[in-house]
């Protein structure tokens, strides 16, 4: 690597050509602060519009002081990262954002979390000097997401995420000077802009502005009813990252910990989310297996590729955006969807209660979870088949609420029978993990034959796009993997070019995929912990003695005692379901 | 065909004067000379901009150049009966000296002719905009013709270089190392673009210049591609110029039709065309990397620099960037050569520069003068003085961004340097002249109220910062300041300035800080002395009622919107200062005189 | 509207346009250039000071004299109309008394083009604004 000298408060270092000074200054354990700047690694994601001027530095020679996040360092540049004219520009510009942000942060969301806080008790700010007018907006509050634009610093975080990123374009900053915001096009309300609600902008906003609908009161109200039996589902991605509220190091497995607090919460039954994952791979890899076989005995009206259809997010995203192609897609319901159907039918039946006096719950580290809880066609009688999905935070709210000592509590067991599931069904919570689990179901129904090595590293990783091929016993299967919906986008506009060559694509919304989800405990910008949570999930799969769905004793019991086989005219009813055409909220704003 | 016109009439076709009916005069003039048979003897031309926009609309008749002003279409008759047929000049539509009272009828004896010198504008009221005969009848097109024919690029980069060009919208960046620095990024791919996104309040040199002599920023555009080697040149002007864009449009189509744009210009292989894009009148999008964002679709905003539109601008591809002042001048250039044009001007600024004159100033209006010219000069003979003999208090150059000079300055030869080194700058030309009325915090306050408004909200100490400066200025003049304000001000203008992410911040303090460092006392007293010192501000004002004059008739009571006024019939009336909100129609309306102001 | 395809081409419009514009040329430096101005009030128009200045422009033209022929008011010498006043560069001007074609020949070629002073000569008396 090349490499170029360069001074840094009167030192000599020795830092990569091309490195901005904020990295070169990293490199040699010299800390620029950042509020607007946000790098996600891993995910070649970077947002550094250079807005927030809060890493300026001095450069000898040049008048103005620059941004260190966008500025690269040249062969013997000198630069100042502690002069009193630094120091006191961070302070007054730091003055200047709290002084157009409102100051409840007793009782604000993001207390805690929030990054422009940590910030101004970094910088030691004591009083805001300039007092004057404070930005003020409605606050907007869809099925998933709430925007308090009160608070939003124009990092403009948000706006990569949404554009560059997902490629959903529903948010942009609009108006100009102090008058600017983000926001929908014509500031119409989220709800009816292209928004799919996969909460990407919620996971990296710095402050309260963009923060979840908080289901944690009504949830708490069910529980205080007699009457109600109320159950719990808790997706895969969530027992990976759960921990990181309660102060353990990201990737820890806090499982058992997570259900016995579950059960102290007052949760009639603690089920999980992994039992419907293996459920899911039933039904999806069974109509993988129809189409493929149909497609090799020559049915043109096959459609191929397979799109995965357990993510919501990416649901919302070929409903507005492809609607032509919304056929494509697997009919399967998410896990938590095919959860709920059953928990209201086959359970309710077993504990012969009404599905009205149940409440079905789901911890999901997905915000658009609670838009498809909410969607009409997931309800009978307008009873939801999941009532209410919170999201990580939201547990680890309750929990604390609760006064549970998550240190202390003592690990507990899933109940039966929706609680038992295979290692399959919990690597769902990452990206590559839905098509590794749908392979080890798929290859031994279409090869009758036992699969030895159950871990396909082809499959796993965090690149964009992956794509491998399998041998099913002769039969070359050819599988694309895209987390991102702006990479969903690229295979999704191959498709309908006709380029595309793919039997089975899985697509998750957001980078990552699950323990990346919108949900998640804060990441602040560092993409190892998504890493660590990949890692433990895989490390749960592990673990599991079964880690094939089609081997899950209960989910075996469940077709035996209600459902027939997979894609039969009951599994239709109660785990597949239809897609519509939504173009129209993406056609108003592009006119 | 062959008409040989004996005299020629200009009018101002400039947007000011059309404004005022310029189009009706010329319409009338042409139907007088028509019912006296002078058709064929007397040409009447629409022209650009004179300048003189202060006395506008002008007709100047020549061969004898006088100089009627301020005319009114139903004039027309009698300038057609009285100077056309009988040779009198129309004494009421001469110009008058405002400070001499005298009489001038030769516009070359006017003192704001005489100094100026006009390379940029040098066909801007003269020729026809509309009819390209008449630029190539002006050496126009020659220096495209004479670069393309018999010097290489490189050797244009070089005569542009060695003029000492600078950029004339503000930067003041050698134009020939740009050019030369675009011609040296590779790419199959290059723009030209022409900045005509004139923002600053109270300028309009780019526009007089489209609106007067489209072509020679056409003809400097394609010199520019020929030599970066680009074949694509886009104008950038803001909507809001419809006269100009119009001109252009037609000096395009013109341009087209002669083979002037398009392939194989003058048999040569080399090709070049113009688009033109439409702004919407951002300030903030005459800052290089935000217009060309602006061009993009997107949202009007910097990005930071390196990388310059040289290397990665207009569709990531190297972009040359310049003022319409800028391309104007380089025909002359080319033509004239390098050193005839170094000639002129002072040690590191070369040329001429267009300023718009502005404010309390007799001769408003457009003017060119040789760099390093006083600014005494240009105010007090050029701008004729300060309106109502009035005491000169100071000058703003530089537009919003500006800083503000004073009487000590009055001698500094003008330029690119010397105004930077005073605490202001040159910007994109425009002056504001200020008297004794005005008062420095107030002033402070406009132009910051200006910033606020085209702040592009990306960096938050232009976002936030400025709108704090405008809210601090205002709570000083409403006579809300205290001590602690002062310190504050300068602190937010110096770090306002230093961290702002493009030229808009990192100017937009100066209208503060210079204002500070020269008229402190005014802060000073607004905020310790509580009052205005030049009266300007409403709130300092105190209204009272001379009790030995006031009988109590009660008008003034009746009179005031907020009934501030209290007192009974035929007794002292008292005027209340907490509700009063000085409006000043309690002294208008008193007959007694009883009403005074501290 | 042909295509301009070489210098040349462009020196050829150039020419043309240049002739009729040259009049607004000239004006811009009028001080360098022979002026005549032709009293054209009421009396003089009635004695023929149309035709002087029209023989004037057209004359000077063909003989390649670059000069501004400008039309005035009344000069205040009625008895001797047509009146011109011919003004040389540099020097003071000159006015010239009953003029008619020929004596205009005359000027031009005795005055104009090798400075001689003509018969006619009227003291000048007034101050021009």
């Amino acid at each position: 690597m090349d490499t170029i000298n360069i001074k840094i408060d009167n030192k000599n270092f020795q830092v990569p050509k091309g490195a901005t000074i904020l990295d070169a200054a990293k490199s040699v354990g010299i800390n620029i602060p950042t509020l607007c700047y946000l790098n996600l690694h891993d995910l070649n994601t970077i947002n550094k519009p250079a807005g927030c001027r809060i890493c300026v530095v001095e450069v000898k020679g040049r008048k103005n002081l620059v941004p260190a996040c966008a500025t690269e360092c040249v062969a013997g540049m000198e630069i100042l990262n502690q002069t009193v004219r630094v120091l006191n520009s961070r302070k007054t510009v730091l003055e200047l954002i709290l002084s157009d942000h409102p100051t409840d942060c007793l009782i604000c969301t993001k207390n805690g979390h929030c990054d422009l806080q940590s910030m101004a008790m970094n910088l030691g700010i004591r009083e805001i000097h300039y007092k004057g007018e404070q930005s003020h907006y409605i606050k907007d509050t869809s099925p998933a997401i709430i925007r308090d634009m009160d608070k939003c610093i124009v990092c403009r975080r948000c706006v990569t995420m949404c554009n560059d990123v997902q490629t959903v374009g529903a948010l942009s900053a609009i108006n100009r000077g102090f008058m600017s915001v983000v926001a929908p096009a014509f500031e119409m309300n989220l709800e009816d802009s292209p928004c799919t609600y996969c909460g990407q902008c919620v996971a990296v906003c710095p402050t309260a502005a963009l923060t979840e609908v908080d289901h944690t009161n009504k949830v708490i109200r069910e529980l205080a009813n007699p009457k109600k039996t109320v159950v719990v589902q808790t997706a895969p991605a969530v027992r990976a990252a759960l921990g990181e509220e309660f102060g353990y190091e990201p990737g820890t497995l806090v499982t058992g910990k997570m259900a016995a607090a579950l059960r102290d919460l007052g949760f009639d039954y603690v089920f999980d989310t992994d039992f419907a994952a293996d459920l899911t791979i039933m039904e999806e890899s069974a109509e993988l297996l129809d189409r493929i076989t149909r497609h090799l005995n020559g049915d043109e009206t096959v459609k191929l590729p397979m799109l995965t259809s357990c993510c919501p997010g990416w649901v919302n995203f070929f409903e507005q955006h492809f609607p032509e192609m919304k056929d494509i897609p697997s009919t399967a319901r998410s896990p938590q969807q095919m959860f709920g159907s059953i928990a209201k039918t086959y359970f309710a039946d077993k504990l012969g209660i009404k599905r009205e006096d149940m409440v079905v719950v789901s911890i999901m580290p997905c915000l658009a979870k609670k838009y498809e809880s909410q969607r009409e066609e997931f309800a009978t009688n307008g009873n939801p088949d999941v009532d209410y999905s919170l999201t990580t935070r939201e547990l680890a709210r309750l929990i604390k609420q609760a006064n549970i000592d998550f240190d202390s509590i003592e690990p507990q067991d899933f109940d039966h029978p929706m609680g038992e599931s295979s290692g399959a069904g919990v690597i769902f919570g990452t990206t590559g993990g839905v098509i590794e689990a749908a392979v080890r179901t798929a290859y031994e129904v279409f090869t009758k034959e036992k699969l030895h090595k159950v871990e396909f590293q082809q499959l796993r990783g965090m690149d964009w796009i992956r794509e491998t091929t399998i041998d099913f016993n002769g039969t070359p299967i050819r599988i694309g993997i895209a987390h991102g919906l702006g990479n969903a986008r690229k295979l999704l506009e191959e498709i309908r070019d006709g380029k595309s060559h793919y039997h089975a694509i899985e697509i998750m919304a957001c980078p990552g995929g699950c323990i990346g989800g919108g949900g998640q405990p804060f990441h602040h910008g560092d993409t190892n912990i998504l890493l660590a949570r990949q890692k433990a999930l895989y490390a749960a799969d592990k673990a599991k003695v079964i880690r094939k769905s089609h081997e899950n004793p209960a989910i075996q019991k469940l077709y035996r005692e209600f459902l027939g086989s997979p894609m039969s005219k009951k599994a239709h009813e109660l785990l597949h379901t239809q897609y519509f055409d939504k173009s129209n909220q993406v056609e108003i704003t592009k006119d | 065909m062959d008409t040989k016109y004996r005299m020629h009439l200009l009018v101002c076709g400039g947007t000011g004067c059309i404004a005022s009916k310029s189009s009706q005069l010329i319409q009338l003039l042409k139907e007088e000379l028509e019912a006296n048979g002078l058709e064929k003897e007397v040409q009447v031309i629409s022209t650009g901009c004179f300048g003189f926009c202060e006395k506008g609309p002008i007709v100047k008749v020549l061969p004898d150049n006088t100089f009627y002003t301020q005319l009114k279409p139903e004039d027309a008759k009698e300038i057609v009966a009285e100077h056309v047929i009988k040779g009198r000049y129309i004494e009421r539509l001469l110009y008058v000296n405002p400070e001499t009272q005298e009489i001038i009828r030769d516009a070359k004896n006017m003192g704001f002719y005489r100094k100026q010198m006009r390379i940029a504008l040098r066909n801007c009221g003269f020729i026809n905009p509309e009819n390209i005969d008449e630029y190539i009848a002006r050496n126009g097109y020659s220096a495209i013709a004479k670069c393309l024919t018999e010097m290489t690029p490189s050797e244009v980069i070089d005569e542009v270089k060695k003029s000492g060009m600078r950029g004339r919208g503000g930067g003041g960046f050698p134009t020939g190392l740009k050019w030369e620095i675009t011609s040296k990024s590779i790419s199959d791919q290059k723009y030209v673009v022409c900045n005509a996104d004139e923002g600053d309040p109270g300028a309009f040199m780019d526009r007089s210049v489209l609106e007067g002599d489209p072509h020679s920023v056409i003809e400097a555009m394609a010199i520019c591609g020929y030599c970066i080697g680009a074949n694509k040149g886009i104008v950038y002007i803001r909507a809001e110029y419809p006269l100009a864009i119009k001109r252009l449009k037609i000096a395009l189509q013109q341009a087209k039709e002669y083979g002037l744009l398009g392939e194989n210009i003058f048999g040569t292989d080399f090709e070049f065309t113009i688009d033109i894009k439409y702004g919407a009148g951002a300030f903030v999008c005459g800052e290089e990397t935000a217009l060309i964002h602006s061009m993009e679709g997107l949202r009007g905003e910097p990005t930071i620099k390196p990388p310059f539109p040289s290397v990665s601008g207009y569709l990531t591809q190297p972009t040359n960037v310049n003022n319409v002042e800028t391309f104007a001048s380089i025909p002359v250039i080319i033509l004239k050569g390098s050193e005839w044009f170094a000639s002129i001007g002072t040690e590191y600024s070369k040329g001429t520069k267009v300023f718009a004159l502005a404010g309390k100033i007799n001769n408003v209006g457009l003017i060119e003068v040789p760099m390093g010219t006083t600014l005494r000069e240009v105010i007090f003979e050029i701008g004729g003085g300060i309106k109502d003999g009035k005491k000169f208090k100071a000058v703003q150059t530089g537009g919003p961004s500006g800083g503000c000079l004073t009487e000590k300055h009055l001698d500094l030869p003008i330029d690119f340097d010397s105004l930077t080194a005073a605490g202001s700058m040159m910007g994109s030309g425009g002056m504001i002249v200020m008297d004794e009325d005005d008062c420095m915090v107030a002033m402070a306050k406009f132009y910051l109220e200006f910033t606020v408004e085209e702040s592009c909200g990306k960096c938050a100490p232009c976002r936030i910062g400025n709108k704090r400066l405008h809210e601090m200025l205002t709570k000083l003049c409403e006579a809300n300041g205290v001590e602690e304000d002062l310190d504050l001000l300068r602190n937010l203008s110096v770090v306002v300035k230093d961290t702002s992410l493009c030229g808009l911040g990192q100017t937009s303090p100066n209208p503060i800080l210079s204002t500070m460092e020269n008229f402190y006392e005014e802060y000073h007293a607004h905020v310790f002395d509580h009052k205005c010192p030049s009266g300007q501000c409403q709130s300092f004002r105190r209204y009272y009622i001379d009790a030995e004059h006031c009988i109590g008739c009660m008008v003034c009571a009746r009179n005031c919107p907020t009934n501030a006024i209290t007192g009974v019939k035929k007794q002292v009336h008292i005027i209340n200062q907490l509700i009063c909100i000085k409006c000043g129609v309690c002294m208008e309306k008193c007959k007694f005189d009883s009403i005074y102001l501290n | 509207m042909s295509k301009i395809k070489s210098l040349d081409d462009l020196r050829k419009i150039k020419a043309i346009v240049e002739e009729k514009m040259k009049l607004r040329e000239n004006s811009a430096n009028s001080e360098i250039h022979v002026q005549v101005k032709v009293a054209m009030a009421t009396c003089g128009i009635a004695s023929g000071a149309k035709t002087v200045m029209e023989f004037m422009i057209e004359e000077l033209e063909k003989r390649n004299i670059t000069a501004l022929v400008i039309q005035t008011g009344c000069m205040g010498y009625c008895f001797a109309e047509p009146t011109i006043e011919v003004t040389m560069p540099g020097k003071d001007p000159i006015v010239f008394g009953y003029v008619d074609t020929s004596k205009a020949d005359q000027i031009i070629e005795k005055y104009i083009k090798r400075g001689e002073l003509v018969d006619g000569i009227i003291p000048k008396n007034y101050e021009s604004i």
